[in-house]
């Protein structure tokens, strides 16, 4: 297993795979099916400072190897997700990176405070990229000024690392991962959905109640690859990497791309089992092609 | 609540569309409740990609045999038509909250009420009601006579009564028009089928004890994607809400905002 370990900031995991924010919930849904000490790490579904319902539905609508979502962020607030929602998940060693979202910078600053204060998660990730809440979040995500404004915000205020979300929905996605490694970010992780619509060719209306919705699964790796080979090549920020990852050849891929973890978040709702299945194909897939570990992965990938 | 690749029995188009079709394996002798559904992965390819909520219309735990009904409307559901006998299907289940029969006692008179593919998983409450000694009373609501099922099977139950949208059987109309015209009584009401229908029978029946059951796209069926909430009524926050998937799809009347 030694192999397959990874160090990053705030985030010492035993293996490379972890379950997405929003995909996963809190885990305990998940925990039904496996022990959740076998993940690498936990990114929990994005946390707000007050509660909120999110969007009507319907939220979900299946489209050509993806799905769409406007779930809206839906989540009871930090202080219930604090009191209620970490504590059950102390029983597992497996660190947390907790999703911050929010509409204003102080909504950001607040969330992000009472989480870093918990003592109960390891990293922060930064949802600067929901694209299913109007009042912002995503404005964030596509102007490097306000990333970098907002990533420096939190930073003074989180005493553990902060990790930000970046949004495909930009023309360059490399000035933004500039903007907020300037700005102090601790590492990033990439992409959150690609904004996309489905209409109902009998009604014709778009079949999402929000209208437009995320678009995840299989449908947007090329472009999360794409993306993340144009961040590494010019920054050293850690990359968590995420975008329709459904087999062991995906993980790969994304490590060749240059990513230094990743995260897998439509297919559990296809295969429960997916995030353990993945991270024993993988040990397998390393051990059949002679890799001793995940850097000699890397390296082949031109990545040292 | 497992995921288990199940034999494909016998399969059958029983009405225009409407296939019933048997599944063999062991998530059968885990099935609680009628009203529990499965999580059904049509394709083991990138298109398509999620699973299809379908609920369970029988259950024969001795033979570890499930009896689904769906209707070929899509992409999944005709993959799924199409299976053959000695297939296997990726099933994750049993899911969810079903009927609660221990709430009826013998010689209460019950109405269940179905509508469309909200017919199925009717069929295992009446029978479970059927030999808790209820008085079962069946409307059952369809387009039009192609599209019918299952009136038969109900009639072991008790009394049957039809209504079709175009009247090409039984009464023109909808399932609330027959209750009217019959003048059926009941002391529980349990229903599954479109929303107008559910609302239609909450408005008329605003006293009404019992269940409806809720059909709802879904993303993952377990609890975890939120994709499926629905309001609660007399929640005056709005941050109240109920999971179909986990907490239902079965809820009592006027539990949820339809």
């Amino acid at each position: 297993m030694t192999a397959l370990r990874v160090e990053l900031p705030g985030l010492d995991m035993k293996n490379p795979i972890m379950p997405a924010s929003g995909c996963f919930g809190f885990g305990e849904e998940y925990a039904k099916f496996y022990d959740l000490n076998v993940l690498g790490a936990i990114a929990l579904k994005a946390a707000t400072h007050k509660p909120r319902f999110g969007n009507e539905t319907p939220r979900v609508a299946e489209t050509p190897a993806g799905m769409l979502n406007a779930i809206g962020l839906q989540n009871p607030g930090v202080e219930k997700i604090v009191s209620e929602k970490l504590p059950w998940l102390e029983q597992f060693e497996t660190p947390l990176l907790a999703n911050v979202a929010g509409s204003q910078v102080e909504d950001y600053v607040e969330t992000a405070t009472v989480l870093s204060q918990s003592g109960k998660v390891a990293a922060l990730e930064l949802n600067i990229s929901c694209p299913n809440v109007k009042e912002g979040g995503i404005a964030f995500g596509t102007d490097p000024d306000l990333a970098a404004e907002l990533t420096r915000r939190v930073k003074a205020v989180s005493d553990i690392p902060v990790y930000v979300k970046l949004s495909p929905n930009v023309t360059d996605i490399v000035v933004i991962a500039q903007a907020v490694e300037k700005a102090g970010a601790d590492g990033l992780s990439m992409i959150n959905t690609l904004t996309g619509m489905k209409i109902d060719i009998n009604t014709g209306r778009p079949l999402i109640a929000n209208e437009t919705g995320g678009l995840s699964g299989p449908a947007i790796k090329p472009i999360a690859i794409r993306m993340i080979r144009e961040v590494r090549r010019q920054t050293e920020l850690p990359i968590i990497g995420m975008g329709g990852i459904t087999s062991v050849e995906d993980v790969i891929e994304f490590f060749l791309a240059g990513a230094d973890a990743v995260a897998v978040g439509t297919a559990n709702f296809i295969n429960p089992y997916i995030c353990p299945t993945l991270i024993k194909e993988l040990e397998e897939w390393m051990e059949a092609k002679g890799y001793h570990h995940l850097r000699d992965v890397k390296r082949k990938g031109g990545w040292a | 609540m497992k995921k288990e690749h199940m034999t494909v029995g016998a399969i059958r188009e029983i009405a225009h569309r409407i296939y019933e079709m048997k599944l063999f394996g062991t998530i059968a002798t885990e099935v609680k409740m009628p009203g529990q559904f499965l999580h059904i992965l049509p394709s083991h390819q990138l298109q398509p990609l999620l699973r299809r909520p379908i609920s369970i219309s029988h259950v024969n735990q001795e033979e570890k045999e499930l009896t689904i009904v769906f209707r070929r409307e899509g992409e999944g559901t005709t993959l799924l038509a199409n299976k053959t006998p000695g297939d296997t299907v990726d099933v994750l289940g049993p899911l969810g909250n079903g009927f609660q029969v221990e709430e009826v006692s013998a010689g209460d008179s019950v109405l269940i009420v179905g509508g469309g593919v909200g017919v199925p998983p009717l069929y295992d409450l009446a029978r479970a009601l059927k030999e808790r000694e209820a008085n079962v009373t069946t409307v059952l609501g369809f387009e039009n006579k192609e599209a019918m099922f299952y009136e038969k099977a109900f009639q072991s139950f008790g009394e049957v009564f039809v209504s079709t949208v175009d009247g090409s059987i039984g009464t023109k109309g909808f399932v609330t028009d027959v209750i009217q015209e019959k003048n059926i009584s009941f002391d529980r009401l349990y229903a599954c089928g479109p929303v107008p229908m559910l609302k239609a029978l909450e408005t008329n029946y605003p006293e009404a004890v019992g269940s409806l059951s809720l059909e709802i796209r879904m993303g993952c069926g377990i609890g975890a994607c939120f994709a499926c909430v629905c309001h609660v009524q007399g929640d005056a926050s709005g941050h109240d809400y109920r999971k179909v998937c986990s907490d239902g799809p079965v809820f009592p009347w006027r539990e949820v905002v339809l």
